[in-house]
């Protein structure tokens, strides 16, 4: 099966299609980690945009369906260099075709990925078209062109859940305002014991009171922070209320709600590599990441959001934390899906803040 | 944390010679390590016995000792030099051993010196092997089930515990140097028994076997701050229980989930942690069915890690030294991208394969399993955007006479070789795929993940398609997995030049991308490529002048690091000169292949064809092909036919013209070239059939010495006796060279010879060193011990020594290195052959006379003559260098230890003094022959060498040494009045001599080689002095040198001096 992929910048690529027939659009991105394949595909901040993984080969271990963050895939496209289709993990159920086949989401493989990342670098982040079964390149740059541009859309009403549902737990109850929020941030709190009642993006924040929560936590989500209204309103009415943690899309909501401004980053943090300084011990964290917004530290107010942690390679924000409030972000992931385990410690820290929770004593 | 202030002077001890388990890579690490400390304004003073490194080179540190590496000389360096720290990590095994030694010994303490990077605490918790355990257990790591004992009682008793098979490593050595596993109690007892000798703790860990996991590898740093990072992961191909040296290695990791890939990290971070290194250490992990053990760590850089190092672009060894002086990861910048720092991970967007290079060539009698214990010498590494790409460039890098789809093996051999596999799995995997074998059952056999077999047999089915057709779409999808145009060829029926004007012509031309550390993240800024037939190539041409140096590929026996040496001298002259310096190589462990050595490394396969699409891409005006060794110089006559049927490009080939180098190396145009310059040879003839040869021989009569054309370190070299033998010789010799016919040679018995490296501009030779060799003709050049300056020869004989070398060099008009091979019998002397490349002494020479000779080379083919470099003269000496040969028998259970006219030496070490006794004294010690002053010498010699015997007898005994010997030699030498006792040969019962040598009561063995008949005999006492690890000696002429060291040594002590100092008096300067 044929397949093309068109660039707003008029670029156009050849290769092969796999996966399901169709139309992919959306923005096209490139993360950076070897492994992980099964739970990028599904992590629903993904939503909106075309995956690219830098690394050639892709589905070496097939699919186990134990890693999703989500119900499904999220991604709209997927692109890689070569696609594997004999994994030997023991674990396998599927290929990759057949996973992407059964989402019913086109991919593209047998292209320089490569090129494309170099180009992503240089132009920053694009709108993109994927076309399989024909390689019409004009009908797809116009495609990518004609769609919106990411900050344009509303992402997060598509992944957000329909339905407040509970994760029952013995300790402390956490609301988890889900603006897409991957299921591994679920399981790392219901380990550490978390009662916790995930809402959906549009809930408000008596609503959220009436749950009588210890902690807020603004989960992870797709596209531009300016498009979580509601979760920014939420955030700014219960700030001083309630500890909130925020967790990427989480993380910038806070910001918003506190007055600081966000900005798009030229192609962004996708990956399991990234170094985080902690700004306060000098210590550095490897850490996973996806998110192509940021918090500008410009616009802080020092008096209420300080930087906690910074990136190494771009100095951008990694971490906030309120001078007086129970209150501290995160821009990477700290929970391990994918993700080197350096940064558990994040979870633990706002549990301690949140009180009645010794990491130590739970084997964290 | 900045530096720290009161380290200003470091101690940094390197590996010495290239052994098997211990090659380039220390060279590499060393070098690294040199230039990050001085950057940081560090004074380095460097101690390593091997001649052959760039590290040793004048200019990489401020000080620097070629001295034997053993704890009570680097003491007097210590004494001599004071340092304020120690380097210990980037040595090697030697490194931590002699570290810890002069730790007990109370050195470092004595004189103040610190351990830098990872601490003592941390070498002992990782080398010891049951203080590994503890602290494993400790954090909480799963170890396979071991014991640790020292004794063979000990270990039975362990096996009573964990069960039949274990593996048994022993302390404290390296490339698993002594380990093995056994199967059986008989098995169980030899290999601890000769564990235990091998030990420097005397120690053996008895382990459960974990035989036929998957072996995943962590290279991981760590500074003083706690940062850790993980630089790479890498999956072995083959399953546990063979050595991870011996393995095909696959970088990043390709079968793990991401859950299994996290967890082995984390592991990884806890474990660098808990023992807290400073700096960089390699993990290894077995791991199945989501279960892990961890087996390993090395607690320094290794091998893995120069792998890592190249595989990623991120250079662990420089960022280990900056650590180890206070440095932190976020300080130190990442040189590839130089915009972020060193604290994060590379990740990368290739796939990266590495295999070993095997000496069985050489070696027809040694064990070809691979197992635990290592016995390759060198490795190859091959990078691509596919495992196929990769996996095919790796094996073209090999430069082995195979390639896929070659032997033939039964189904019964097959089924063996899975599971049982000798340095020929790869191609024994592909034949039974294509003799009906499932992938499934293929890796049922071998343990070896079906992910990776799979992709053997998608190499099958590319074949199979391009057999039926040679589309454009099948022809470029065979290029991206790296079938040559040749093999296309092959496969299609056609000529490789109908191949290759069809692919460009349909556009399938290689690009060339980029080494970057970031998965192209980031801008990078270091020229480090691979090619890939891809759409993008980044590989921008500037339009400097610009040359292409083809370097030397694997380390191998008879191409040695000397051939990276003189690669990397070349790019240095070429870069001093404003030349664009490039290079093409695929040997991971070298300094040529690190990332700021050239202006461009281009990391590839040394084919015609993959130079040529070097060529294609950046143009250059010339190509240098006499520096790496005989895999270059055999491109010279391919790679220039190819580009005069390029018109389109304007490439030459630099320096002596492929012709001249043609007639060199072809003996009939050599000998008629000798004999037009009057210069004389041992009679000779060339015959392509037996009876030709037969014919020759009878005509210059028995002994005979007989070689196939174009031989690569004397492969397949012999003397033959008489003519049933030489009809042995041919059945083999026949195979070896399809298109060279077989040389015959009298052999000159008995005759001194002599080596001579020189440079031409065409007009002068320059004459870097005449080296009288120790052994007599007959021991391989590249075997026998050498002396700087001469030390039996008259100055009539030099003086035609020095006239030979000009009338040859200037005949075949050499523009660039020379060196000729000559022997010397009653005062004639005889040239034997002239190889107009750089030659494997150039080093050696190099440092013992001051005079870069590789570097004036590369100046002079690019214009500069020899007076207007100001090198018209040879200098004088006023020292006596010795270089001295380490041999691998110890490492391969089953080879003869023998010296021949096969070489078989892996590397050398240098002494230098000011008397020719103590000079050798040293290079012996360098070689780890420690010549005893005291003790026993055990003697046996063969008939022809008794007289010279005595005199040596009687010297060793006025040294004070105890004389024993077998039957015949004690008669010979007692009726000469030398005490000596004798003991029963082995077949004579017990007690004999190697029970004497088990006891530990025989200082030093000296036999030489006896008649075929007594061979047996002599076997297995020279076999004995090596695996129960004591210093002998096979050769009369290197018994004399030792009888002379020994006396020298017992009367005053050797020269403690930097290589500096001697070429300060060298030059008056």
């Amino acid at each position: 099966m044929k397949a093309v992929l068109g660039l707003e910048d008029g670029t156009v690529v050849k290769g092969k299609g796999f996966g399901a027939e169709g139309v992919a659009l959306g923005e096209l991105v490139f993360a950076t980690s070897f492994t992980g394949y099964e739970e990028a595909l599904t992590d629903p901040s993904y939503k909106g945009q075309i995956l690219m993984l830098t690394y050639p080969l892709i589905g070496n271990y097939g699919i186990s369906y134990e890693n999703f963050q989500s119900d499904g895939i999220k991604a709209e496209g997927f692109v890689v260099r070569e696609i594997c289709d004999h994994p030997s993990h023991p674990k396998s159920k599927s290929t990759l075709h057949e996973f992407l086949e059964k989402e019913g989401i086109p991919g593209i493989c047998d292209v320089d990925t490569r090129m494309l990342t170099i180009l992503t670098r240089k132009r920053g982040a694009m709108r993109a078209a994927l076309i399989t079964g024909d390689d019409d390149g004009e009908r797809a740059v116009e495609l990518a062109r004609e769609q919106p541009t990411i900050s344009k859309l509303d992402l997060i009403s598509e992944v957000t859940c329909a339905e407040p549902y509970q994760i029952k737990g013995r300790g402390k109850r956490f609301v988890v305002m889900d603006l897409g929020v991957k299921r591994s941030i679920l399981s790392g709190l219901n380990q550490r014991g978390v009662d916790i009642v995930v809402v959906p993006a549009s809930t408000t924040p008596t609503q959220i009171q009436e749950y009588e929560p210890d902690a807020l936590l603004l989960s992870n989500g797709p596209g531009d922070p300016m498009q979580a209204k509601n979760a920014i309103s939420v955030a700014s009415v219960l700030v001083g209320k309630i500890p909130i943690f925020g967790i990427g899309l989480g993380h910038q909501v806070i910001a918003l709600a506190l007055g600081a401004k966000t900005y798009k980053l030229k192609f962004g943090h996708r990956g399991t590599n990234q170094p985080v300084r902690d700004v306060d011990t000098g210590k550095i964290y490897i850490t996973s990441q996806n998110h192509g917004f940021a918090v500008d530290p410009d616009s802080l107010n020092d008096a209420e959001l300080r930087v906690t942690q910074v990136n190494v390679n771009d100095g951008t924000v990694e971490g906030l934390r309120h001078a007086s409030l129970p209150i501290m972000s995160a821009q990477y992931y700290p929970e391990v899906a994918p993700s080197p385990r350096d940064v558990e410690f994040s979870f633990d820290a706002f549990m301690k803040m949140v009180g009645g929770y010794d990491a130590q004593a739970s084997g964290y | 944390m900045p530096k720290r202030p009161d380290i200003k002077k470091v101690l940094l001890i390197g590996s010495g010679p290239i052994q098997i388990g211990q090659a380039a890579e220390f060279d590499f690490s060393g070098t690294q390590a040199c230039k990050a400390l001085r950057e940081e304004g560090v004074s380095v003073v460097l101690v390593n016995s091997n001649p052959a490194t760039i590290m040793t080179d004048p200019e990489m540190a401020d000080t620097i000792y070629i001295e034997p590496l053993r704890a009570e000389i680097v003491a007097e360096i210590i004494a001599k030099e004071r340092p304020d720290g120690v380097l210990a990590g980037m040595g090697g095994q030697t490194g931590l051993n002699i570290t810890s030694e002069l730790a007990e010994k109370g050195i470092l303490d004595k004189y103040d010196v610190q351990v830098l990077g990872t601490p003592l605490e941390a070498i002992y918790d990782t080398e010891d092997r049951d203080r590994f355990k503890h602290a494993m257990e400790r954090i909480g790591e799963e170890v396979p089930r071991s014991r640790a004992v020292s004794s063979i009682e000990g270990a039975i008793d362990a096996v009573r515990e964990l069960g039949l098979p274990v593996i048994i490593r022993p302390a404290y050595t390296l490339g698993g140097y002594g380990s093995g596993v056994a199967k059986t109690e008989d098995e169980l007892k030899d290999i601890v028994e000769k564990g235990l000798k091998r030990s420097r703790i005397h120690q053996v860990l008895v382990e459960e076997s974990v035989l036929g996991w998957k072996e995943i590898e962590y290279e991981v740093m760590r500074d003083a701050k706690d940062t850790c990072i993980t630089v790479c992961s890498m999956e072995n191909v083959d399953p546990m229980g063979i050595h991870t040296g011996e393995s095909i290695v696959v970088a990043p990791v390709q079968t793990l989930t991401d859950r299994e890939h996290q967890m082995l990290r984390s592991a990884a971070i806890k474990i660098i942690r808990a023992l807290g290194i400073e700096g960089g250490c390699n993990i290894q992990f077995a791991l199945r069915d989501g279960e892990c053990r961890v087996i390993e760590v090395n607690p320094r850089v290794s091998r893995s890690s120069a792998l890592a190092s190249k595989a990623t672009g991120y250079p662990i060894a420089r960022v280990a030294a900056k650590i180890a002086i206070g440095l932190t990861l976020d300080e130190i910048p990442n040189d590839v991208t130089k915009e972020t720092p060193a604290s994060f991970e590379p990740t990368v967007d290739y796939t990266v394969l590495k295999i070993p290079r095997w000496p069985f060539d050489k070696f027809v009698t040694a064990d070809r399993t691979i197992m635990t214990a290592m016995k390759s010498t060198g490795e190859v590494m091959a990078i691509g955007r596919t495992l196929e790409e990769a996996l095919q460039k790796a094996i073209r890098s090999l430069d082995i006479d195979m390639q896929l789809g070659d032997g033939e093996w039964s189904e019964e051999e097959i089924r063996a070789l899975l599971s049982s596999p000798t340095d020929e799995r790869l191609f024994v995997i592909y034949y039974a795929l294509r003799h009906g074998f499932s992938i499934e059952e293929i890796a049922r056999l071998s343990k070896i993940d079906p992910f990776f077999i799979t992709k053997l047999k998608n190499l099958i089915d590319m074949e199979d398609r391009l057999k039926k057709d040679l589309s454009i779409e099948a022809l470029r999808k065979a290029k991206r997995m790296s079938f040559t145009d040749e093999r296309i060829a092959v496969l299609t029926g056609k000529k490789r030049e109908e191949i290759n004007d069809l692919r460009r012509k349909s556009d399938i031309r290689t690009t060339y991308k980029m080494v970057d550390t970031c998965a192209a993240e980031f801008e990078a800024k270091t020229p480090y490529y691979y090619s890939a037939y891809e759409t993008q190539c980044e590989a921008m041409p500037s339009d400097r002048k610009k040359v292409l140096i083809i370097g030397a590929g694997p380390i191998r026996i008879g191409q040695g690091i000397e051939f990276d040496y003189c690669t990397v001298h070349a790019v240095l002259a070429l870069r001093e000169e404003g030349i664009e310096a490039h290079i093409i190589n695929n040997n991971p462990e070298t300094v040529s292949t690190d990332y700021d050595t050239s202006d461009k490394l281009f990391f590839e396969p040394l084919t015609l064809e993959d130079v040529m699409n070097v060529i294609e891409v950046e143009r250059p005006y010339g190509v240098m092909v006499q520096f790496g060794g005989q895999t270059s110089v055999n491109l010279a006559i391919p790679l220039e036919q190819e580009l005069k049927r390029r018109h389109d490009l304007k490439t030459m080939i630099l320096g002596t013209s492929p012709t001249s180098m043609d007639i060199a190396e072809d003996r009939d145009l050599f000998s008629k070239l000798l004999k037009k310059l009057n210069v004389s040879q041992p009679d000779s003839g060339s015959a392509t059939t037996l009876d030709g040869a037969k014919e020759i021989a009878k005509r210059i009569g028995y002994p005979v010495l007989v070689r196939p054309s174009y031989v690569l370190g004397g492969r397949a070299m012999e003397i033959v006796y008489d003519g049933a033998d030489l009809e042995r010789y041919m059945r083999e010799a026949v195979k070896v060279s399809h298109e060279h016919p077989v040389l015959v040679d009298r052999f000159l018995q008995g005759a001194v010879e002599i080596d001579v490296d020189a440079i031409s501009d065409g007009k002068d030779v320059l004459i870097g060193a005449i080296m009288e060799h120790i052994e007599e003709a007959g021991i391989h050049s590249g075997d026998s011990a050498c002396v700087i300056p001469p030390q039996s020869l008259g100055e009539n004989v030099l003086r035609s020594v020095r006239d030979y070398v000009k009338r040859i060099a200037l005949a075949l008009e050499v523009k660039g290195l020379i060196n000729i091979q000559m022997a010397v019998k009653d005062d004639v002397v005889y040239v034997l052959e002239a190889n107009p490349r750089s030659s494997r002494t150039i080093p050696y020479v190099s440092k013992a006379t001051g005079i870069p000779l590789a570097k004036i080379a590369a100046k002079v083919i690019i214009g500069h003559t020899l007076r207007g470099l100001g090198f018209a003269e040879t200098p004088k000496i006023k020292q006596v260098s010795v270089k001295e040969v380490v041999l691998p028998f110890d490492k391969l259970p089953g080879a003869d230890p023998i010296l021949g006219p096969e070489m078989r030496s892996t590397g050398e070490v240098m002494g230098i003094d000011y008397d020719f006794a103590k000079a050798f004294f040293k290079a012996e010690l360098g070689a780890d022959n420690v010549l005893p002053i005291e003790g026993t010498v055990f003697i046996s010699v063969r008939d022809e060498d008794k007289p010279a015997l005595v005199e040596i007898a009687k010297k060793m005994q006025d040294v004070g040494l105890e004389l024993v010997g077998t039957a015949g030699t004690a008669r010979y030498l007692g009726e000469r009045g030398i005490r000596i006792d004798v003991i029963q040969k082995i077949r004579e019962g017990s007690p004999n001599v190697t029970d004497m040598m088990r006891k530990g009561a025989v200082n030093l063995v000296i036999n030489t080689p006896t008649s075929k008949a007594a061979l047996k005999d002599g076997y297995d006492i020279r076999r004995a002095a090596v695996d129960f690890n004591i210093p002998y000696i096979t050769t009369i002429q290197a018994a004399r040198a030792a009888a002379d060291a020994m006396v020298a040594i017992k009367k005053g002590k050797v020269t403690i001096k930097s290589i500096h100092e001697y070429h300060r008096e060298l030059f008056n300067r």
